[in-house]
């Protein structure tokens, strides 16, 4: 009888009852869509730090060179004699990355000694830059200025209409511990094939070569590469964590990349992985008195330094959506209390006359709040699908998300001794990723939003319950409608 | 001594006993009096009509009667319990066991089936669905509306519907069966109909019958009727006295039913 008379009440008012379903569905599909897409916004800012930073990495540290340190860069592309004009030339410069001042690795040492630190790696990024071109025709010692710059990829024009175009490509280096592989400058890449360093190849001339590089250099597994005039051979491809710009174009042991750049016993960033992710401020501090001028950054620091649309989309996430979300669900919520209110009204003597017949209050309640917990599940069934649908939207279209960490981050800035232009080719001031937006749904999402239906259902039925309660029987003999 | 003794017995066997009963509504700063001081005896088994124009508190007293409503003052025995001191669930309880309503507008589910309108009154007994269902076409039956168990009332003429309303107040064989103006939403030929059959059942099951009509026919068939008239119990008018037809419905002997 109970269930009966609800579907048969339902079916009688079908549309209005769709109508507070669907007022309901809405609520609850906006709430799981921006839950999944705030969600999303969560996973790309932990994709963004891991690749910045690598997974495992909780501190890194850094030196920032001062700017009387940092002298402008020089190629020698000036002819040295007149018999080499018009000659063509080629240069490799490998030097420490700009504005990062080296640490000796007994720094390395000490850090890893620190209270709550349970291991700190070494780690030297590199930039090599490759020069080449034809000498200048007409060498003329006064006139023409050494020519200090370069896009990365594009054709200098010559300062002097006599001088041929000199072509300037740099990429990164980085050096690896190669007994220290879970920490330190590869723990924010993934293994795509080979393989990675093993303990012993310390001065082993093989290298692990990003996939992107490679495929744009056209280089495989067991090739042989040339930086700074010695051959390695490529063991091992690998991607960042988000296929950013973040991590280096080539990674080669530590002694190598160190040898090669004049760096012998030093590094310019120490990995550090604290033994309890609550001592990170602590292990922060401690490493501040050990190493004072140096730069300390923790993964929290790091996301506050974010910018770009990822941090846009979340304060979206943050504010609009959820307040959106929010509205949207009041208003469902008003809606089905207001319709189910007006349809009590009038069944006045629907219900008095069952009252007069002797339906305890209680049950003629029952009865409303069982209709209108039917809608609330409906709607919140039909709520999810929508949800679902919205996040799948989201995560189809998944937009590209581009998150900037600021120049006090890993790379420091090169103090304006190499001109905007030459800034791009030395290595980005500020590293930017990109990641592509997911909107996960996850089960207690999914009962989160079938609750929240219910909830309001079970809210609309008590107000219809509570005015159907107080209606007298005598109403049922009284009104005539 | 033998009068009193008399009395006594004679008010054992009612089965209503209304003294100096009032109502008062309040509906704003307005107060109506709908019932202004009734004393009535009804005694178990009569067919009793109450007359009256619009506005002359017959509704309210049927409600009092069928214990929709509490009295405002006075008292309102039936069965030896004062109504007018019951609680909510008393009233409940005393509806859902003693009393049968039929209305004037017939007041069924419109969603439900005639089938269905008469398991709702079964409904607070918490008869078990099967049991519940066959009553309920047991007394479809008796009242000739077998073929018409699954169609809801919007598909039942209003003769049909006042009939299954008449099942519903019967399918729980209530003691007093009460209708307000059961006839007032029918055409004449209908109404004899309706009233033929109230009237059929109450001769063969001995219920207590209340009817509120302002229909002189109805008034007809009654064994009694009385006259409201602001509130209050009058003589009914001289010409409007009972004439064969009042005999023609004689009260049954008690001895004939248990």
């Amino acid at each position: 009888m109970f269930f009966t008379y609800i579907y048969r009440e339902l079916r009688r008012r079908h549309r209005q009852a769709l109508l507070t379903a669907l007022g309901l569905a809405v609520g609850v599909g906006l709430v799981v869509a921006v839950t999944a897409y705030a969600g999303g916004v969560s996973d790309a800012q932990d994709t963004v730090l891991h690749s910045l930073y690598g997974v495992g990495t909780d501190i890194t540290v850094s030196q920032t060179q001062k700017l009387d340190q940092a002298g402008p860069q020089r190629f020698d592309m000036n002819p040295g004699s007149r018999s080499q004009q018009g000659k063509a030339f080629s240069r490799d410069v490998v030097r420490s990355s700009p504005g990062q001042q080296s640490l000796s690795t007994t720094k390395v040492t000490s850090v890893k000694s620190l209270d709550g630190v349970a291991q700190a790696v070494g780690g030297l990024t590199l930039n090599s830059v490759h020069v080449s071109g034809n000498f200048a025709e007409a060498f003329s010692q006064g006139s023409a200025q050494p020519p200090s710059g370069g896009s990365s990829s594009g054709s200098m024009p010559a300062p002097s209409a006599s001088q041929a175009p000199i072509k300037v490509t740099s990429y990164s280096v980085a050096g690896v511990d190669v007994g220290q592989t879970g920490l330190g400058p590869l723990s924010s890449t993934e293994l795509v094939s080979g393989r990675t360093f093993t303990a012993s190849e310390t001065t082993t001339k093989v290298a692990v070569l990003d996939k992107a590089y490679a495929k744009q250099n056209n280089y495989t597994l067991g090739d042989t590469i040339k930086i700074s005039g010695a051959k390695y051979k490529v063991i091992g491809l690998v991607t960042s964590s988000a296929g950013s710009s973040s991590g280096s174009n080539v990674y080669i042991p530590l002694t190598l990349a160190q040898k090669m750049s004049d760096n012998v016993g030093k590094v310019n960033q120490i990995y550090v992985r604290a033994s309890n992710s609550n001592d990170i401020a602590s292990v922060k501090k401690e490493i501040k008195t050990v190493l004072p001028k140096a730069t300390v950054t923790t993964a929290q620091d790091l996301a506050s330094q974010v910018s770009g649309s990822l941090k846009s989309a979340s304060q979206l996430a943050d504010t609009l959506g959820k307040w959106l979300a929010i509205a949207a669900l009041v208003a469902a919520f008003a809606v089905a209390s207001l319709l189910t209110v007006s349809a009590v009204s009038r069944r006045v003597r629907e219900f008095g006359t069952l009252k007069a017949l002797g339906w305890k209050s209680r049950r003629v309640v029952g009865q409303v709040m069982g209709e209108s917990v039917v809608q609330g599940v409906l709607g919140g069934l039909v709520g999810v699908i929508i949800g679902v649908a919205g996040a799948r939207l989201i995560a189809h279209f998944s937009p590209v998300l581009k998150a900037t960490v600021g120049q006090t981050a890993t790379a420091g800035g090169p103090g304006g001794t190499a001109p905007p232009g030459m800034q791009a080719a030395l290595g980005q001031a500020a590293q930017t990723v990109a990641v592509h937006l997911t909107a996960p749904v996850s089960l207690q999402l999914v009962l989160l939003a079938v609750g929240l239906a219910l909830a309001g259902g079970l809210l609309s039925g008590a107000l219809g319950g509570w005015r159907a309660a107080r209606l007298r029987p005598a109403d049922a003999l009284r009104r005539l409608d | 001594m033998t009068v009193t003794t008399l009395r006594t017995l004679e008010e054992d066997s009612m089965l209503y006993d209304l003294t100096g009963v009032t109502k008062r509504y309040t509906q704003g700063r307005k107060t109506v009096d709908a019932l202004a001081g009734i004393d009535l005896q009804i005694a178990e088994g009569e067919f009793l009509v109450i007359q009256g124009s619009t506005g002359s508190g017959k509704t309210t007293l049927l409600q009092m009667l069928g214990a929709l409503d509490r009295p405002t003052g006075g008292s309102l025995i039936y069965e030896g319990r004062d109504v007018a001191k019951l609680g909510e669930g008393d009233l409940t309880e005393l509806r859902s066991h003693s009393y049968g309503f039929v209305f004037q507008s017939f007041n069924l589910i419109p969603t439900l089936t005639a089938q269905e309108n008469v398991e709702t009154a079964l409904v607070p007994w918490h008869v078990g669905g099967e049991e519940r269902r066959r009553r309920a076409r047991e007394a479809l039956a008796g009242v000739n509306l077998a073929d018409r168990a699954r169609h809801i009332p919007s598909e039942l003429s209003g003769g049909e519907q006042q009939r299954v309303a008449i099942a519903r107040a019967l399918v729980r064989e209530p003691k007093v069966i009460l209708a307000d103006e059961p006839t007032g939403n029918l055409d004449e030929r209908t109404r004899d109909d309706i009233i033929g059959l109230l009237e059929e059942l109450w001769r063969e099951r001995g219920q207590t019958l209340i009817v509120v009509s302002h229909d002189t026919w109805v008034a007809g068939r009654a064994s009694r009727r009385i006259w409201l008239d602001a509130g209050k119990l009058e003589a009914p008018p001289v010409d409007d006295r009972p004439g064969a037809a009042a005999t023609a419905a004689p009260v049954p002997e008690p001895a004939l039913r248990i």
